[in-house]
């Protein structure tokens, strides 16, 4: 493998891993206020991809879009993305999460919970537009935008990463500087303290699990655009992104991005350097040596400590 | 004076506290009505087609049954909010014919109509179970029985259900049963159970001569079995030795992402397991020299075989659950930090669960292989562990009968559902009931006493029901 082609397979790396950071930042955020592996995450994602086709769809791309059209059909797209993400996060809150923090169920019950949710949601999703791939509308011509050190940069590439970093300042921002931010931390931290100083649990949990599903939205409408939109698009890039939260420390954001770029990355190198058929093999070893030796990952531990 | 200026406002602590029309119950509640009529519309509507993204939709929102729908669940909501008295009522009606009569002679004879029928079955239940409760020979009279129901089975079912009760509920059952030992027992979380099995059925075609690669010697099917036990055992240990220090949520997505491996050598290293194409299993046979009986196409000369295997295997388990060892996991499993504290080797006891967890999977997978006659990577995938532990967490874990009980209707259900609703939806409706199980029976179906004790601490905020750390969204009162 020359240098120019790991330059090639670092760009591919980067991008995959930047949707993975921006999935990954969905489970851990959940998880630093319940504690919870969001199974369901991964279908939150998927539904993203699918509000991005419908409402492509709907307004139907011109054929020979110009510059400024592009650009509304990709902010279109992203907004319907997030809109429907961010809806099924707080209804999967509402519907199937609340009724068990009210009885302070175990996290078992959770998990299953979540994984009966995914099962419900993505044949859902199957049975209403169908079993087959869908390709998303083409909003622009997938140009090369510029070259790194030979490597081919496309349009697609560069609006996955841009949207990832705008979206990751965002998120670091939100949970650093706002006033949700720190309802999200002091609940991470300690519940039952944070429900003395005056923090709504419900409406933080609540609204921690829209912040999720709208990156998580995103995240599967820029999927879509990079590949296509299927009913279980989700589970493999979910459990990818759930793996790099893990990889990162759990409940830490920052430790999301790292582990989301990480995977990102080993992933890409593992398909260039074996096969495709390896994928993700290479991604569960990066896991499986670092938690042998930092049983709490790359970063440790909870928003409220960490973040 | 002052006094008549403020009579006519409300005063404004009041008016902070005053509701809008939209922030009452009663709206949340019609509007959870109609969002789940419409969901229930979907459901149960159409199948989307190529081609027509809207088509679905378009057919369920302008269809009956979203008429249907609104009707069944406005009617639940107007009875629970202007009907409530009324429909309490009669709930009590009923919860008094069914009550135990006094035993003190002063008991009225049972009143004619619906009250009387419900007092009646309730009396006669209550008579069977204290029957059965205080007689040993009984309880041995119904265990025979169900056992002679048991085997009698294959010969009452068609040859579909026969399949049905060796390729997936016997073979599940042998897996749920090892992985209560690791979730239910020592609360342990895997969420790679599966691989254990894959490993047990690639044995079986090893050491039978069916992969790609010559054995060192053939072997009867039959000596496979503790071969791919042991094979299992180790595979255990292996994996649990590195990972055992993790907690819950680590070691959960560790053996996931060991399963991931597992799957993708079966599926990648052809050389080896044949991969997606597969390889070819002896079948079970047996010679005694005097007598030979050979394992054929027909699934009811398995399914006793199955049904021999798992009544060993429950009656090895049933003896360790009480024992020292089981004793330990439960130990573990309620307070890791205390039973260590008092002396429970706590590493050992769980790798030892993580090992006797697997062995029977490997059971199970011997005995899959070499029924199908053939295997490949595909019918080992991620999924299918996820659905295990769900089975396990239905039927109530901890529990051997609760734990058989779950796995049996669950996998029975889509089966069952493939003649009843479109087949490709049926694993929709699994995720569907899963969901509805948790949030109104979380124990599960039939929880062992001393997990449903441990639940209803948790719920009072006192002590944790599994080996997985603090409760989501920590104990609220």
């Amino acid at each position: 493998m020359s240098l120019s082609d790991s330059w090639d397979v670092l760009v591919l790396g980067l991008v995959l891993g930047s949707l993975y950071a921006v999935i990954a930042i969905g489970y851990t955020l959940v998880y630093g206020v319940l504690q919870l592996l969001n199974f369901a995450h991964s279908e939150v994602f998927m539904a993203g991809g699918f509000g991005g086709v419908i409402a492509l769809t709907i307004v139907e791309p011109a054929v020979d879009p110009s510059g400024m059209q592009s650009a509304v059909y990709v902010l279109l797209g992203i907004c319907a993305g997030a809109i429907l993400g961010g809806t099924i996060a707080f209804g999967l809150e509402k519907a199937a999460y609340r009724p068990l923090r009210r009885r302070n169920a175990p996290r078992l019950v959770f998990l299953i919970t979540a994984i009966g949710a995914s099962f419900f949601l993505y044949n859902l999703a199957g049975k209403l537009f169908g079993r087959y791939p869908i390709a998303m509308p083409t909003m622009y011509e997938n140009k090369t935008v510029f070259t790194v050190f030979g490597t081919r940069v496309s349009i697609t590439q560069l609006i996955i990463v841009g949207a990832a970093l705008v979206m990751l300042a965002a998120v670091d921002v939100i949970v650093n500087r706002t006033k949700l931010g720190s309802g999200i931390r002091a609940v991470a931290q300690d519940p039952e303290v944070a429900s003395l100083m005056g923090v709504d649990i419900d409406k933080v949990v609540s609204r921690t699990f829209v912040l999720g599903g709208l990156l998580g939205g995103v995240a599967g409408f820029l999927f879509g655009t990079n590949l296509q939109v299927e009913y279980t698009m989700g589970f493999l890039p979910g459990i990818t992104a759930f793996a790099a939260a893990v990889l990162g420390g759990i409940g830490n954001v920052r430790g999301a991005v790292l582990g989301g770029l990480l995977l990102g990355v080993v992933e890409a190198f593992t398909v260039e350097i074996w096969s495709d058929a390896w994928r993700y093999v290479g991604a569960f070893a990066v896991l499986v040596l670092v938690l042998m030796f930092r049983p709490t990952g790359l970063l440790g531990e909870r928003v409220g400590r960490a973040a | 004076m002052s006094l008549e200026v403020t009579a006519g406002k409300t005063p404004s602590a009041a008016r902070l506290r005053k509701q809008s029309w939209y922030q009452r119950p009663r709206f949340k509640r019609l509007v959870a009505m109609v969002v789940t009529a419409v969901v229930m519309a979907q459901v149960t509507g159409v199948q989307g087609v190529r081609n027509d993204l809207f088509y679905a939709l378009e057919e369920n929102f302008t269809g009956t049954g979203i008429w249907i729908w609104l009707g069944i669940f406005l009617a639940i909501w107007a009875v629970r909010e202007f009907f409530q008295d009324w429909a309490r009522q009669a709930l009590a009606r009923v919860k008094a014919a069914a009550a135990p009569l006094p035993e003190d002679g002063t008991a009225k004879a049972a009143p004619g109509g619906l009250a009387g029928q419900v007092r009646r079955v309730a009396d006669g239940g209550r008579r069977l179970s204290t029957l059965f409760r205080g007689h040993r020979a009984y309880q041995a009279g119904g265990l025979g029985a169900l056992l002679l129901v048991l085997i009698m089975l294959p010969l009452m079912v068609s040859t579909f259900w026969q399949q049905v009760m060796v390729d997936q509920i016997g073979m599940f059952l042998l897996i749920a049963i090892g992985l209560n030992v690791v979730v239910g027992w020592a609360g342990m979380l895997d969420l790679g159970f599966i691989a254990f099995f894959a490993i047990g059925a690639y044995s079986a075609a090893f050491w039978t001569g069916g992969l790609p690669v010559e054995p060192p010697v053939e072997l009867n099917n039959f000596l496979v079995v503790p071969i791919a036990v042991l094979t299992c055992l180790i595979a255990g240990v292996l994996l649990g030795a590195p990972t055992l220090r993790l907690r819950g949520d680590y070691l959960a997505i560790v053996t996931l992402g060991f399963h991931e491996i597992v799957y993708l050598t079966a599926k990648n290293w052809t050389e080896f397991t044949g991969g997606t194409r597969g390889a070819n299993s002896d079948r079970f046979s047996l010679d005694l020299g005097f007598w030979s009986y050979e394992w054929g196409l027909d699934p009811a000369p398995y399914y006793w075989l199955q049904l021999a295997f798992i009544i060993g295997v429950l009656f090895l388990f049933l003896r360790l659950e009480h024992s020292r060892v089981g004793r330990a996991w439960t130990a573990i499993r309620e307070d890791e930090v205390a039973a260590a504290s008092t002396g429970v080797d706590t590493v050992r006891f769980k790798l030892l669960a993580f090992a006797i967890g697997a062995s029977t999977s490997g059971i199970a997978g011997v005995i899959y292989a070499s029924k199908l006659g053939f295997i490949n990577s595909e019918m080992f995938l991620v999924l299918m562990s996820v659905l295990v532990l769900s089975y396990v967490v239905f039927g109530g874990m901890g529990s051997i009968p609760g734990v058989l009980l779950g796995t049996a209707i669950l996998v029975w259900l889509p089966e069952y559902l493939r003649d009843t609703v479109d087949a490709q939806d049926r694993y929709m409706y699994l995720g569907g009931l899963l969901v509805v199980m948790m949030i109104y029976r979380p124990q599960g179906l039939w929880p062992s006493r001393r997990r449903q004790r441990e639940l209803r601490m948790s719920q009072e905020g006192t002590g944790s029901a599994d080996a997985l750390g603090a409760q989501p969204g920590g104990a609220q009162g």
